[in-house]
């Protein structure tokens, strides 16, 4: 297993390094957008000169590698936030980004259990038509467009929520405040409906598979009521599935929604992104594609190893 | 132990010969055989959803087409500034009540009395200043439909009261009211002439330019008003603040001549005999008429620019389902060929190239979107450059497909045999093997035309993707330039998202019925 797991992550880091590679040169070509203002251009081309992004690609390369390594330092920001170095930028933005996905997490990941449950256990009955039509539409259905959906109901029509995120300032300096909760609300409720409806639509599938099999037949024969049979023996199994699909979610919120994160104005990494190419920002947009690269790697080889981990007959390290 | 008897004693007249004089052979089946589409084919039949949506796809995939042919007369190019962010309006609909291009709102008093005032001066045709609210009430130019309830309360504790009217019914396109124009005197004459012809009002007095005109480039001020609100002219020659009811008559303030007459026309300028420019006051919905030979009629409203929404609308589907299916079947081809080599071959070749596939794999979506957009937008456009970000990692999941059934096939007995029999590599993969995977194949890039359609939308949303072109636009381009103002105009952002959400229904809905009726024991299980 130690073997595996070492096997993956060493794969991991080389695919992250050729990927950071790539897009390392495809930004570094993009031709550069130099401030109006004649005093500031002046600043940054002399910065530019002294950090050698003037020297042939392949040693920029080299330049920006080394300084990953020995200073952890991962680029400048020009625009965004003037010569504040790039990881700061992407980190300060992080917090707001993590928790609403984690409060939407922690919100949808019960319900979607608990209805893609019922629904299996119900199956075919009108109860599970009604939730499978639901699941259907709150699949397909793209995240931003109830994101305009929320927005209407409860902040035009009833008044509840406000249109946006607070800023930092107006709900008392800090992400945890009870303001700042309720200002977040909406983008939670609406990056919820997909999670919650995927959710149960997986766990419903799982778990209609093992309600179906032999060792559930065996345990009714032994004298098992219908609900524990489920609840002991059926659920456990279709968990198996389940559980890294939560833990990689739990990863991805790392990463966030963009496009949720634009229409509520959350000044998270999504934002920062959207920011980054509006303005130009080459650095800030680096670091920020090397960050998604890594957090979509991430939840990759969580969700193969927590396999591993979960059910022991799966471990694919393992000689047959 | 009676029935035995008799079965035993069946009298021999009884007995006829199946055959005589004629040899017994194998007849022909008489119905055609069912092959392996034919019955996915059926069992497609069998799932309603699927079938409903597959009409839907089909009736949105019409109307992309037909809409400039046969839901509206206007062209793809057509644009009215006036008529922008105007909602449904259709004349023939409008009998049965539904889209009269009206909405509901709060005007306050000033409001209610421009607004009744424009059908007040629409009515007053030569300019006679007589006609009271309730005569232009009545009018066919009035955008007031119905007047709500009056709530008069005091905004903040005590100033003045002001009066409010809930609800009222206004018809948006008439509500644009009167516009100055500046037109050369050909133009003028022709107007005329229509208005002859036709007996359509175009044209209407000036208003005069003095401490009555609130704003002399808004031509609705054409009565007499001091910030806004209507005042009668006292003898004294002191302005008297008048409250708005049925029998008010407006104090006009047109621009008269010597005689008293009103002034349809003012030298503004410029030029010869020919292009000398005067300014005119027009009714704009008559206008749009003279201009355009017919009543404003916009299905779906206009869009925040002015363009015909349906046009607008037809053209997202248009560009969306192209670039779906393009993509799809680029995925397909390149991912099914790659595949198939990965898992016939196996062994290092297959190491080598999953090792490509997992890079690929792990490159975020928006990243090689942004970075194809901002290297190759200006060079190739702005939708080729989205076609090939969309190719680079799509193929990979078709690829991941293939590769599993050709493990699944590749050791079985009729490979075996065909090898035997002599047959090259390429001839087992394309003849013998791949086949088996098309089922899971066709799926696979069916169901990657909703996942491209909603990418899409996003990335124009997000303006990753800029189209920014009269002619090109895409659902995600509607949505966002609604998207600050569809709290007043909601019908902007509802008809996109209603196409954008049914698209993403009907095809999931489709392709899940396509995987059903191929690989009926995969039915329920989710990828």
């Amino acid at each position: 297993m130690t073997k595996y797991v070492l096997k993956r992550i060493l794969l991991m880091f080389f695919t992250l390094f050729v990927i950071v590679t790539m897009c390392f040169m495809l930004i570094r070509l993009l031709p550069r957008e130099l401030p109006m203002d004649a005093n500031l251009r002046k600043i940054i081309l002399q910065r530019f000169e002294a950090l050698g992004y003037n020297k042939p690609l392949i040693v920029q390369y080299g330049i920006y590698l080394k300084n990953i390594f020995t200073e952890g330092d991962f680029g400048t920001s020009w625009y965004i936030q003037f010569r504040k170095p790039a990881l700061e930028v992407l980190t300060s933005r992080l917090l707001p980004t993590v928790l609403v996905n984690l409060y939407s997490l922690v919100f949808s990941i019960p319900l979607g259990i608990v209805l893609g449950i019922y629904a299996a256990i119900k199956k075919n009955k009108w109860q599970d038509q009604v939730i499978s039509t639901m699941v259907m539409v709150f699949v397909s259905v793209p995240s931003y467009v109830y994101a305009f959906l929320v927005q209407y109901i409860f902040f035009f029509k009833l008044d509840w929520l406000p249109l946006t995120v607070y800023s930092l300032a107006d709900a008392g300096g800090s992400w945890l405040t009870k303001k700042m909760f309720i200002s977040m609300i909406a983008p939670i409720l609406a990056l919820s409906f997909g999670e919650i409806a995927s959710l149960c639509r997986f766990t419903r599938a799982e778990l209609t598979e093992t309600l179906t099999s032999d060792y559930m037949l065996l345990a009714r024969t032994k004298g098992l009521t219908r609900a524990q049979a489920t609840s002991r023996h059926a659920l456990k199994n279709a968990m198996v599935p389940i559980l890294p699909m939560i833990i990689s979610s739990f990863i991805g919120i790392l990463g966030g929604s963009i496009i949720i994160e634009q229409i509520f104005s959350i000044p998270g990494v999504g934002q920062l992104y959207i920011k980054a190419i509006n303005l130009f920002d080459y650095d800030v947009f680096m670091m920020d594609t090397v960050f998604y690269t890594f957090v979509g790697l991430l939840g990759g080889i969580v969700t193969d190893i927590s396999y591993g981990f979960i059910d022991p007959r799966i471990r694919m390290g393992s000689k047959k | 132990m009676k029935k035995t008897n008799d079965i035993n004693n069946i009298p021999r007249e009884k007995f006829t010969l199946v055959q005589e004089n004629r040899r017994l052979s194998d007849q022909k089946f008489e119905d055609k055989p069912i092959g392996y589409f034919k019955d996915a084919w059926i069992r497609f039949r069998k799932n309603k959803g699927s079938i409903v949506a597959a009409i839907i796809i089909l009736i949105i995939v019409l109307f992309s087409l037909a809409a400039p042919l046969l839901i509206t007369s206007h062209s793809a190019t057509f644009m009215d500034v006036y008529y922008a962010k105007k909602p449904s309006r259709d004349l023939l609909l409008s009998k049965i009540g539904i889209s009269q291009g009206t909405t509901t709102r709060t005007f306050s008093e000033a409001g209610l009395v421009k607004a009744v005032g424009i059908g007040v001066a629409a009515e007053d045709r030569d300019g006679s200043g007589t006609l009271t609210v309730a005569e232009g009430l009545t009018s066919y130019y009035q955008p007031i439909r119905s007047i709500g309830e009056a709530v008069t309360y005091s905004e903040i504790k005590g100033a003045k009261p002001k009066t409010v009217y809930n609800d009222c019914t206004v018809e948006n396109y008439l509500e644009v009211g009167f516009i100055y124009k500046s037109i050369e005197q050909a133009e003028y004459a022709r107007i005329v002439a229509w208005q002859e012809e036709t007996g359509i009002q175009v044209l209407y007095p000036l208003v005069q330019n003095n401490e009555y005109n609130m704003d002399a480039s808004d031509a609705n001020y054409w009565y007499k008003s001091k910030k806004g609100q209507p005042v009668t002219i006292k003898a004294s020659g002191k302005a008297k603040t008048v409250a708005f009811s049925e029998d008010l008559v407006l104090e006009d303030n047109y621009k008269r001549d010597a005689e008293g007459n009103p002034v349809y026309y003012e030298y503004t300028g410029g030029g010869t005999h020919e292009t000398a420019q005067f300014k005119v006051r027009v009714l704009y919905y008559n206008y749009y008429r003279y201009l355009n030979g017919a009543e404003p009629e916009y299905i779906f409203g206009t869009d925040s620019q002015g363009y015909d929404l349906a046009l607008r609308l037809a053209g997202g589907i248009r560009l969306s389902l192209l670039l779906a299916i393009c993509v799809s079947a680029i995925n397909l081809t390149i991912g099914a060929i790659y595949g198939a080599i990965e898992g016939y071959y196996g062994g290092a070749v297959d190491l080598i190239l999953e090792r490509v596939s997992d890079i690929l794999w792990g490159i975020p979506f928006i990243v090689t979107a942004t970075l194809f957009q901002m290297h190759l937008a200006k060079k190739v456009g702005p939708i080729p450059s989205l076609l090939f970000a969309f190719v680079l990692t799509g193929w990979l999941s078709t690829a991941y497909r293939t590769r599993t059934q050709f493990y699944r096939f590749k050791g079985q007995e009729y490979v075996l045999a065909a090898r035997t029999l002599g047959a090259k590599d390429w001839r087992i993969i394309w003849k013998h093997i791949f086949p088996n995977a098309l089922g899971t194949i066709i799926t696979s890039s069916v169901l990657v035309i909703p996942g491209v359609i909603s990418s899409e939308s996003m990335l124009s949303y997000l303006g990753i993707v800029k189209l920014g072109d009269a002619q090109t636009t895409s659902l995600g381009t509607l949505l966002s330039d609604a998207a600050p103002i569809w709290t007043n105009y909601p019908h902007l952002l509802l008809y996109p998202a209603l196409v954008l959400a049914l698209l993403m229904i009907c095809f999931n809905l489709f392709g899940n019925g396509l995987r059903d009726a191929f690989n009926p024991s995969l039915r329920g299980v989710e990828e």
